[in-house]
C-alpha cells in the first residue's frame, strides 16, 4: 500500500525518503521499548517486593535514557542497511522475521541472565556475557560488516557511558565501576547486533516493494 | 584430506539412508508411531505430578515453641519437614494482642471514650516492653539487643516517615501514629482522623498502614464511634531477629501479670513458619510479558512459513505440541533424576523455546513438500527427511556444542540452563522425528486424497473411485462441496488484502476466541485459587459467610461476647472452635451469657452496659485474618525481601486492660465531647469503604465510556470510509522466477498444461459453451465446435474451407470433411499476421471494433472487413478511453479508417472469399421457416449447396453473437438472420430472417431465444422440435451427461424456430447487453436504462434508470441478483422483484467492462484495467487488482472464492476471500502470448480463453482442497 502511494508520488526519492522515516521511527520505538523493559529488568536486581510505586520505578533511570536508546537504536537500524548495500554484498543469511523474533529473544535473554543469574565474580559474568554476544553475531548475523559496526558501536557508547557516568549525569545504583564497565560493552555489542537485525528485515520489505515495482514497469 | 572428504562423505550416506528407512517406517505405521510417541511423552511427564503447582501462596509449618531450636542450615531428608525449613527465619514475630475495654459503661460516656482511652494504654505497654530486661546465667538481654534492627525505609516511602519507624528496633502498634509519645496523642482532638489521614485512597487489597500498625483486620479493631461491643482490639507487634527463650517467657509473665486476662486460654505452645513464595511483582511480571509476547511472535512468525500443506493450523499446532511437550519431558526427567529445578519455570521457559526453536519442524515440513508430488507418501517423506538429515544433524551438534560450552561456565544457574536445554533438545529431536514426522506424513496423504479426487476424469461422471493403494482409514477423502477448490491457507496466516481492523474482526467472530480464552482462563485461574488457596480463600469464604449469617457468629469469628463465664471452660479444648460453641449448651448459663449470645442483634439502645472482653480460638493465630502480604509487604518497606525465605511467629501475647469510666473522663480531649452524638448508626467505616467501593465502579464505569468513545473517535480518524484503495499491483510471476523462500526451496511446479485449442486462421470473437461442448466463431466466420473435456475439434462449419473442396464434393463424408477441414487450416492463404497479428495489441484494438453492415454492396469488391468486427459486445477493448465520446453506434469513421488501414497492402493480396462467392439472394428465399414437410429438403439444399456456390447459410454477413444450448448453436448475424446449427453435425437446422437489423447480442434460454438488434429491437424466438420419435429433445443441465456426441436434437427432429414477439422499441439506441438467467431477460443499451423483461411473455417489468451513460456490463444469475455497469464507471445493484436500486457505487475510471456477482461480493472491471471487488451488501470496496494493459475485461468466477483472470499470454487465479494471487498458468510456451481477451468459465472449471487465434483449455490447477 505504501508502495503504491510511493509510486504515484513525483518520484523515487520522496517514496525513498518517507520509507526511512518510517522505519526509523519503528526501530525508535522499538528502541524505546527494550530500553525501558530491560532497565525494568536491571531495577528488579535491588527491588523484588512490590515498590508501592512500580511505574516509577520504570522510568527511574532519567527520563533521556530511553528516548537515546530509541535513537540510537534507528541509527544502527538505518545504518546496517546502509552499509549493506554500500560495500554490494547484501545480507543474505536467515532473512526472515521468525529468526529476528529469536534474535530478540536472545538478547532480553542475554540481559536477563545479566540481570537474574548470580555469577561468582565480575570476570565471569563479563566472560559468558560476551561469549553469548558473539554467539549471537554467529547465530543471526555472521557478516563482517555486522561484527565491526557491533564492535565499534558497543565501543563509542561505552565510552560515552562512561564519560557520563565520570560527569555525574548518569549514576548506577552499584558504585562498582569496574562491575559495570566490564559488561556494559557486551550488552551494547548484542543490542547492535538485534536493531541490525532488526533493521535489515525492515529494509528488505522495502527493497521488495521496490523490486516488484520495477517489475512491473 | 580426501580421506576426511570421503569419511565426511560417508557419514553423510549413513545419516541419510538412516533418516530415509526411518521416514518410510513412520509413514508406514502412523498410528502406531503416534500411540508410542504420545506414551512416552505421558511417562516421561509423570514425575511432574509430584512437583507443587505454581503459586504465590504462603506456605505453614508449625512446631512447637518447647523444643524449638534454630533449624539447621542444611536441608534435612525429614519428611515431614519442608525442604524450605531449614536456616533462621529472616525474622520472628512476637504479637501482643491488647483488648481493652471501659468497663462498666457509663451513660454519661461519649462514642469518643470507647477508644481513646484503650488506645491510651499503647503507651505504657510500649514503655514496658521496651524497658523490659531479662537477666539470667548467660547475661542481661533486653529488647534492644534482639529485635530486628532496621535502617531506611524505602526511598520511595518518604510520606511513611514519621508512622514507621527508622533506626532501632522494628515495634509497630498503633501508638506509632503519635510517634509514640503519649502527648501527642493527648493533644490530638480527632483520633480517627489522624488514623484515617494515612489511609491510601481507593480501593486496596493489599495490607495498608492501619492493618499494619494495628495488627488486626480494620473492622475487628473496634476503632470508631459506632463500636457496639465497645472493646478495642490491637497488637504491638515486635520483630526479633534473635530467638531467645528465656527472654520471650519472661515477657509473656510480666505483661500476663501486669495485664492478667482472667478467662483466656490460648494456647501458647505453637509457633507457625511461614514460607513466602517469590511473588510475581508487575515490575517483573513487565520483562517476563514481554518475553512471551516475542515468543508468540516467533512462533507465530516461524508457523506462517509452514506452506502447501493440508492442514496449515494442523501442522503449526503439531509444531507447538512438539516443542511444548519436548519441554516438559525434559523437565520430567530432570525431575526423575533427582535434578529438581530451582529456576523460575515460567522465567526461562521462553528461552528454551526460542533455543530449541522450530526450525527443524520447518525444514522438515519444506523439505518434504518440496518433494515430488507424484510420489508415493512414503516415499515423499523419507525423500524429504533424508535430503535434510544432514543438516539437521549438523544443527543439532552445534547446538549441544554450544550447550556444552555453557555448561562450562560453572555458573550454577546457567548449568541448570544448559542441563535442561540438552534433555530438551534429545527429547525435541525425538519427537521431531517420531511425532512430528508421522503426523506430517498424515497431512500429507490427505492431501494426496484429495488430489486424487480432483484429477479423476470429470466427463466420466463417476463418482471419485479409490484414490490408489495408499489410502488409510484415518484419512477418508473429505466431503467435496464443488469439484473444483483451490488451496486456500488459513487465513490467520495469510497476507490478507482485507482492512486489517475487519480481519480481526473476523477472526474473533469466527472462532469465538475471546469468549473461549476468558472462559478457559477463568476456570484455570479459580483451579489453581482453589488447589493453592493463595490468598486464603477458604478463610476468607468463611469469615464472609460468618459475617453475613444472621445469628451474628456462629463459627465465633469476630469479638462474639460468648464467653461471659469464661472460668466454665477453662479446662476445655481451646484448638477446636467446635469445642468451644457447643459446649455453653449444656452447662448451666448464667443469664449474661445468653444475653451476650443475643446481644448482636439486639438493638443498640440494649447493649450491656458491661463490655465483655473474650478470647477465642480466633485470637490465638490473629495474623490469619490479615492479607496475606501483611508480613511482605512491612517487611518491604524496609526493602526486605521474603520472597523464597520464611518468618516464624511465635506465640500472641494476650493483654487484657479494663477501664474504669473516670479514667475515660480523665484522657478525654476537650473537643471530643463536642462530637455529634451518632445519629445515623449505619453510617460508619463500612458505608466508608463501601462508598469508595461506589467510587470506584464509578470511575470504571466514566473510563469505560471514556475508552469507548475514544476508541470510536480513532475508528473515525483512522479509517474513513474509503479505505479500498487500489490495491498494490501484484507483479505477474514470471517463470523461471518462481518464489524461492528463505530455504531455498520452491513449491513444487503443479504440471498445469493448457490444452491449446488450433484451428482458427482468424482471431476468435464469439465463444460460447454449454460445458460439454464448446462453439468458438473466428472472425473468419469460421465456426468451430470442441470438446470440453478433451479439446477435440469436433465439427468445422465451414466457410472458406467449405468452398476450397467444393470440387471433389466431399461433403458426405463427415471424417473427410473433418480431415480437409483440419488440414485446410493450415493452408489457410489468407495469412493471420495480415489481420493484426503483427501490431501490438493497442494499435490492434481500433481496427477490431464493431463494424456496421451499412454497405452490403460493397462487399464484393472491398477487402474483407470481417477482422473488424468485434462481436463481443461484453468486452470493449481499453482504447475505447482514448476514442472520442460518440453516439451510438456509429462506427464509420472506424470503418474508414480501417479501409485506408488496409488498402495499401494491396487489395489483390486479399483474395476475398465474399467476393468469391457473391451472394445471390437466392438462400434467403429458401430458408423461410422451414416446416415439417421441407426439412429434408432444406437439409439436402444445404448440403447441395454446400458443395455449390451458395448455401442456405448466409455467409457474407458475419456472426455477431452465438450461443450454444443443447448441440444447438445459434448464431446471430450482421445481417440480422438467426440461424440454429447443429453442433454435432454442423449441419444449418433452421434459420430465421425475419429481423433485418444486425443481431448484436442472443440469449438461449430453455426453448427461446432472444435477440437484441443493433436498432434497439428485442425479438422472441421459440424454437420448436418435432420429434417424428417422439425422443426427448433436451438432454437435463449440462454437466451432467456423457459424452457430447450424444445428441440432444436427434437430426431425425424437425427444428423450426418462431419469431414470438418482437419489441420494436425496446431501447432508443443500440442494445448493448443482453442477459438472461432466472425466467428473465435483461437488456442494456446505450440509451442509460436497463430493461427487465419476462421471458415466457415477453412482457417488459421494469426499466431501471440510474446509469448516467450507456449500459456495458449486466450480470443476472438464477438467485436474481441483477448489476450493471455502465461508461460513467457506476455499478448498480437492482432488486429484480421490485425494481429498485439497492446500491449505486462508483468504481471505474471509464467505463465497467464486466461484472460479476457471487453471494458475498460483486467483481467487477474497467477500462482502467482494474479488477474491484466489492461487497456485495454493503457496497465498500474490499480491494482491487490491477490487470494488465488490455486485459481488464478477461475475468470469471470459478467458486466463491476463487477468481480467475487474464493477461498477457497467462491466467491468474486469485482468491476472492483475500486477493491472494494463487497462481499464474502461462498459455503458450513461448511466453509471449497474446493478452487473454475472453475468459469462460465452464461447468467443469475449466476455463476457455481466446488469445489471438487460439483457444486454450486451462483445468483449474492441482487444486488441493482445503476446508476448515
Amino acid at each position: 500500500m505504501r508502495a503504491l502511494k510511493c509510486g504515484t508520488a513525483s518520484g523515487g526519492k520522496k517514496c525513498w525518503t518517507t520509507n526511512l522515516l518510517i522505519r526509523g521511527g519503528m526501530l525508535f520505538f522499538v528502541g524505546v521499548f527494550l530500553a525501558l523493559v530491560l532497565n525494568l529488568l536491571q531495577v528488579q536486581r535491588n527491588v523484588t517486593l512490590f515498590p508501592p510505586d512500580v511505574i516509577s520505578s520504570v522510568f527511574s533511570s532519567g527520563w533521556w535514557v530511553p528516548p537515546s536508546c530509541g535513537f540510537a537504536s534507528a541509527m544502527i537500524g538505518v545504518l546496517y542497511p546502509c552499509i549493506d548495500r554500500r560495500l554490494g554484498e547484501p545480507h543474505k543469511f536467515k532473512r526472515e522475521w521468525s529468526s529476528v523474533m529469536r534474535c530478540v529473544a536472545v538478547f532480553v535473554g542475554i540481559n536477563h541472565a545479566s540481570a537474574k543469574v548470580n555469577f561468582a565474580n565480575n570476570f565471569q559474568l563479563s566472560l559468558t556475557l560476551a561469549a553469548l554476544s558473539i554467539g549471537l553475531w554467529w547465530t543471526f548475523d555472521r557478516s563482517r560488516s555486522g561484527f565491526g559496526l557491533g564492535v565499534s558501536f558497543a565501543l563509542l557508547a561505552t565510552v560515552a557511558t562512561q564519560i557520563l557516568v565520570y560527569n555525574g549525569v548518569f549514576q548506577y545504583t552499584n558504585p562498582d565501576f569496574i562491575y559495570i564497565r566490564s559488561w556494559l560493552p557486551c550488552i551494547f555489542f548484542a543490542g547492535v547486533i538485534t536493531m541490525g537485525n532488526i533493521g535489515r528485515q525492515l529494509a528488505l520489505y522495502e527493497y521488495k516493494f521496490l523490486q516488484e515495482k520495477t517489475h512491473l514497469e | 584430506m580426501s580421506n576426511r572428504m570421503t569419511l565426511r562423505e560417508q557419514l553423510r550416506e549413513k545419516i541419510s539412508a538412516a533418516f530415509y528407512r526411518h521416514g518410510l517406517l513412520c509413514a508406514s505405521y502412523p498410528v502406531p508411531i503416534i500411540l508410542f510417541t504420545s506414551a512416552s511423552i505421558l511417562t516421561c511427564c509423570y514425575p511432574l505430578l509430584r512437583l507443587p503447582l505454581p503459586g504465590t501462596g504462603p506456605v505453614e509449618f508449625t512446631t512447637g515453641v518447647r523444643d524449638y531450636s534454630v533449624p539447621s542450615h542444611e536441608p534435612q531428608g525429614d519428611l515431614e519437614r519442608p525442604d524450605w525449613y531449614h536456616g533462621p527465619p529472616v525474622a520472628y514475630i512476637q504479637q501482643v494482642l491488647v483488648k481493652a475495654a471501659v468497663s462498666p459503661w457509663d451513660s454519661s460516656l461519649v462514642p469518643v471514650d470507647v477508644f481513646r482511652s484503650p488506645l491510651g494504654k499503647v503507651f505504657s505497654l510500649l514503655e514496658e516492653i521496651r524497658n523490659h530486661v531479662h537477666s539470667d546465667g548467660s547475661g542481661v538481654r533486653s529488647l534492644e539487643t534482639l529485635c530486628l534492627q532496621v535502617t531506611d525505609l524505602f526511598p520511595g516511602l518518604r510520606r511513611m516517615q514519621s508512622v514507621l519507624p527508622e533506626h532501632g528496633c522494628l515495634l509497630v502498634s498503633p501508638g506509632n501514629y503519635w510517634q509514640n509519645q503519649r502527648d501527642l496523642f493527648d493533644s490530638d482532638s480527632d483520633l480517627l482522623r489522624t488514623i484515617q489521614k494515612h489511609e491510601p485512597k481507593g480501593l486496596h487489597t493489599s495490607a495498608t498502614l492501619r492493618d499494619l500498625l494495628f495488627g488486626v483486620p480494620g473492622k475487628y479493631t473496634g476503632v470508631s464511634h459506632y463500636n457496639r461491643k465497645r472493646v478495642v482490639t490491637y497488637t504491638i507487634t515486635v520483630v526479633l531477629s534473635r530467638y531467645d527463650a528465656g527472654f520471650l517467657s519472661s515477657l509473656r509473665s510480666r505483661l500476663k501479670q501486669l495485664h492478667p486476662s482472667a478467662n483466656c486460654s490460648l494456647r501458647d505452645d505453637h509457633m507457625v513458619h511461614i514460607h513466602f513464595k517469590e511473588e510475581i511483582g508487575i515490575a517483573e511480571l513487565i520483562p517476563l510479558v514481554t518475553t512471551y509476547i516475542i515468543l508468540f511472535a516467533y512462533i507465530y512468525f516461524s508457523t506462517r512459513k509452514i506452506d502447501m500443506v493440508r492442514s496449515k493450523w494442523g501442522l503449526a499446532l503439531a509444531a507447538v505440541v512438539t516443542v511444548l511437550s519436548s519441554l516438559l519431558m525434559s523437565v520430567g526427567l530432570c525431575t526423575l533424576f533427582g535434578l529438581t529445578p530451582t529456576l523460575n519455570g515460567g522465567e526461562i521457559f521462553p528461552y528454551l523455546v526460542v533455543v530449541i526453536g522450530l526450525e527443524n519442524v520447518l525444514v522438515l515440513t519444506k523439505s518434504v513438500v518440496s518433494t515430488p508430488v507424484d510420489l508415493e507418501v512414503k516415499l515423499r517423506i523419507a525423500q524429504g527427511l533424508s535430503n535434510e538429515s544432514w543438516s539437521i544433524m549438523k544443527n543439532m551438534a552445534t547446538e549441544l556444542c554450544i550447550i556444552l560450552i555453557g555448561y562450562f561456565t560453572l555458573v550454577p544457574a546457567i548449568q541448570e540452563f544448559c542441563l535442561f536445554a540438552v534433555v530438551g533438545l534429545v527429547s525435541d529431536f525425538f519427537l521431531q522425528m517420531f511425532f512430528f514426522t508421522t503426523v506430517l506424513s498424515i497431512d500429507i496423504r490427505r492431501m494426496e486424497l484429495a488430489d486424487l479426487n480432483r484429477r479423476l476424469p470429470a466427463e466420466a461422471g463417476l463418482p471419485p473411485s479409490k484414490p490408489g493403494p495408499l489410502r488409510t482409514r484415518e484419512a477418508p477423502p473429505p466431503p467435496r462441496p464443488t469439484p473444483h477448490t483451490i488451496t486456500l491457507q488459513t487465513p490467520a496466516f495469510r497476507n490478507l488484502r482485507l482492512p486489517k481492523r475487519l480481519r480481526v474482526v473476523y477472526f474473533l467472530a469466527r472462532t469465538r476466541l475471546a469468549q473461549r480464552i476468558i472462559m478457559a482462563g477463568t476456570v484455570i485461574w479459580i483451579g489453581i485459587l482453589v488447589y493453592t488457596d493463595p490468598a486464603g480463600i477458604r478463610t476468607y469464604l468463611a469469615a464472609q459467610v460468618s459475617e453475613q449469617s444472621p445469628l451474628g457468629d456462629p463459627v465465633g469469628g469476630g469479638l462474639t461476647p460468648h464467653l461471659a463465664v469464661a472460668p466454665v471452660f477453662r479446662g476445655g479444648d481451646p484448638t477446636s472452635t467446635l469445642s468451644i460453641h457447643p459446649a455453653p449448651d449444656p452447662t448451666p448459663l448464667p443469664e449474661n451469657q445468653s444475653q451476650g449470645h443475643i446481644a448482636p442483634a439486639v438493638p443498640f439502645p440494649h447493649l450491656p452496659s458491661v463490655p465483655q472482653i473474650t478470647w477465642g480460638a480466633e485470637d490465638e493465630e490473629g495474623w490469619r485474618r490479615l492479607s496475606f502480604r501483611h508480613w511482605p509487604s512491612l517487611f518491604s518497606y524496609y526493602n526486605i525481601t521474603l520472597a523464597k525465605k520464611y518468618i516464624s511467629l511465635l506465640p500472641v501475647i494476650p493483654v487484657t486492660i479494663h477501664l474504669s469510666p473516670q479514667e475515660a473522663i480523665d484522657t478525654r480531649h476537650p473537643q471530643d465531647t463536642r462530637h455529634p452524638p451518632p445519629s445515623i448508626p449505619k453510617a460508619s467505616a463500612d458505608l466508608q469503604t463501601d462508598l469508595t467501593l461506589y467510587k470506584v465502579a464509578a470511575l470504571g464505569l466514566a473510563a469505560g465510556v471514556l475508552l469507548v468513545l475514544l476508541l470510536f473517535c480513532l475508528y473515525r480518524v483512522l479509517c474513513p470510509r474509503n479505505y479500498g484503495r487500489n490495491g498494490v499491483a501484484h507483479g505477474r510471476r514470471r517463470r523461471g522466477d518462481l518464489p524461492c523462500d528463505d530455504y531455498g526451496y520452491s513449491p513444487p511446479v503443479s504440471e498445469i498444461s493448457p490444452l491449446l485449442l488450433r484451428g482458427h486462421s482468424m482471431d476468435i470473437e464469439c465463444l460460447a459453451s454449454d460445458g460439454m461442448l464448446l462453439a468458438s466463431c473466428c472472425l473468419a466466420g469460421q465456426i468451430r465446435v470442441w470438446d470440453a473435456q478433451t479439446g477435440d475439434c469436433l465439427t468445422v462449419i465451414p466457410k472458406q474451407g467449405l468452398r476450397r473442396c467444393s470440387s471433389s464434393g466431399c461433403w458426405e463424408q463427415r471424417d473427410v470433411w473433418d480431415t480437409s477441414a483440419e488440414s485446410e487450416c493450415g493452408c489457410d492463404p489468407r495469412d493471420p499476421s495480415n489481420g493484426c497479428d503483427g501490431m501490438s495489441e493497442d494499435d490492434c484494438y481500433p481496427l477490431r471494433r464493431r463494424s456496421a453492415p451499412t454497405r452490403p454492396p460493397l462487399f464484393t469488391d472491398q477487402p474483407d472487413l470481417t477482422p473488424l468486427i468485434d462481436t463481443n459486445f461484453t468486452s470493449q477493448p481499453p482504447s475505447n478511453v482514448s476514442t472520442p465520446p460518440r453516439g451510438g453506434f456509429d462506427f464509420g469513421g472506424l470503418v474508414e479508417r480501417a479501409y485506408k488501414e488496409h488498402e495499401p497492402p494491396s487489395p489483390s493480396a486479399y483474395p476475398s472469399p465474399s467476393s468469391a462467392s457473391s451472394s445471390p439472394p437466392l438462400a434467403t428465399q429458401l430458408q423461410r421457416s422451414p416446416s415439417l414437410g421441407d426439412t429434408s429438403g432444406l437439409y439436402n439444399q444445404e448440403r447441395t449447396s454446400g458443395a455449390g456456390t451458395q448455401s442456405a447459410a448466409d455467409w457474407e454477413s458475419s456472426v455477431w453473437a452465438m450461443e450454444l444450448r443443447g448441440n444447438l448453436i445459434a448464431a446471430g448475424r450482421s445481417s440480422g438472420k438467426l440461424e440454429l446449427w447443429d453442433a454435432v453435425e454442423g449441419s444449418l437446422r433452421c434459420s430465421n430472417e425475419d429481423g433485418v437489423s444486425g443481431i448484436t447480442a442472443l440469449a438461449f434460454l430453455n426453448n427461446r431465444i432472444v435477440a437484441a438488434r443493433l436498432n434497439g429491437s428485442l425479438d422472441f424466438f421459440t424454437v420448436d422440435v418435432h420429434k417424428p420419435l417422439g425422443l426427448l429433445q433436451y438432454r437435463g443441465a449440462p454437466g451432467r451427461g456423457s459424452m457430447p456426441p450424444s445428441p440432444c436434437y436427434s437430426s431425425e427432429d424437425m427444428i423450426s424456430c418462431q419469431l414470438t414477439r418482437s419489441v420494436q422499441c425496446a431501447h432508443q439506441k443500440p442494445i448493448t447487453v443482453l442477459r438472461a438467467a432466472a425466467g428473465r431477460v435483461v437488456t442494456g443499451s446505450q440509451d442509460h436504462t436497463v430493461r427487465v423483461y419476462r421471458l415466457e411473455d415477453s412482457c417488459c417489468l421494469f426499466t431501471l434508470q440510474g446509469h448516467s451513460g450507456g449500459i456495458t456490463a449486466i450480470y443476472i444469475d438464477q438467485t436474481m441478483v441483477l448489476a450493471s455497469g455502465g461508461q460513467d464507471g457506476a455499478i448498480c445493484l437492482w432488486d429484480v422483484l421490485t425494481g429498485s436500486r439497492v446500491s449505486h457505487v462508483y468504481g471505474h475510471r471509464g467505463d465497467v467492462t464486466s461484472l460479476v456477482c457471487t453471494t458475498s461480493c460483486v467483481i467487477s472491471s474497467g477500462l482502467d484495467d482494474l479488477i474491484c471487488i466489492w461487497d456485495r451488501s454493503t457496497g465498500i470496496k474490499l480491494y482491487s487488482i490491477q490487470q494488465e494493459v488490455g486485459c481488464g475485461a478477461s475475468l470469471g468466477v470459478i467458486s466463491e472464492s476463487l477468481l480467475v483472470t487474464g493477461g498477457q499470454g497467462c491466467v491468474s487465479f486469485w482468491d476472492l476471500n483475500f486477493g491472494d494471487l494463487l497462481q499464474t498458468v502461462y498459455l503458450s510456451q513461448s511466453g509471449d502470448g497474446q493478452g487473454v481477451r475472453q475468459l469462460l468459465v465452464l461447468d467443469n472449471a475449466a476455463i476457455v480463453c481466446d488469445f489471438g487465434s487460439e483457444l486454450s483449455l486451462v483445468y483449474v490447477p492441482s487444486v488441493l482442497e482445503k476446508l476448515d
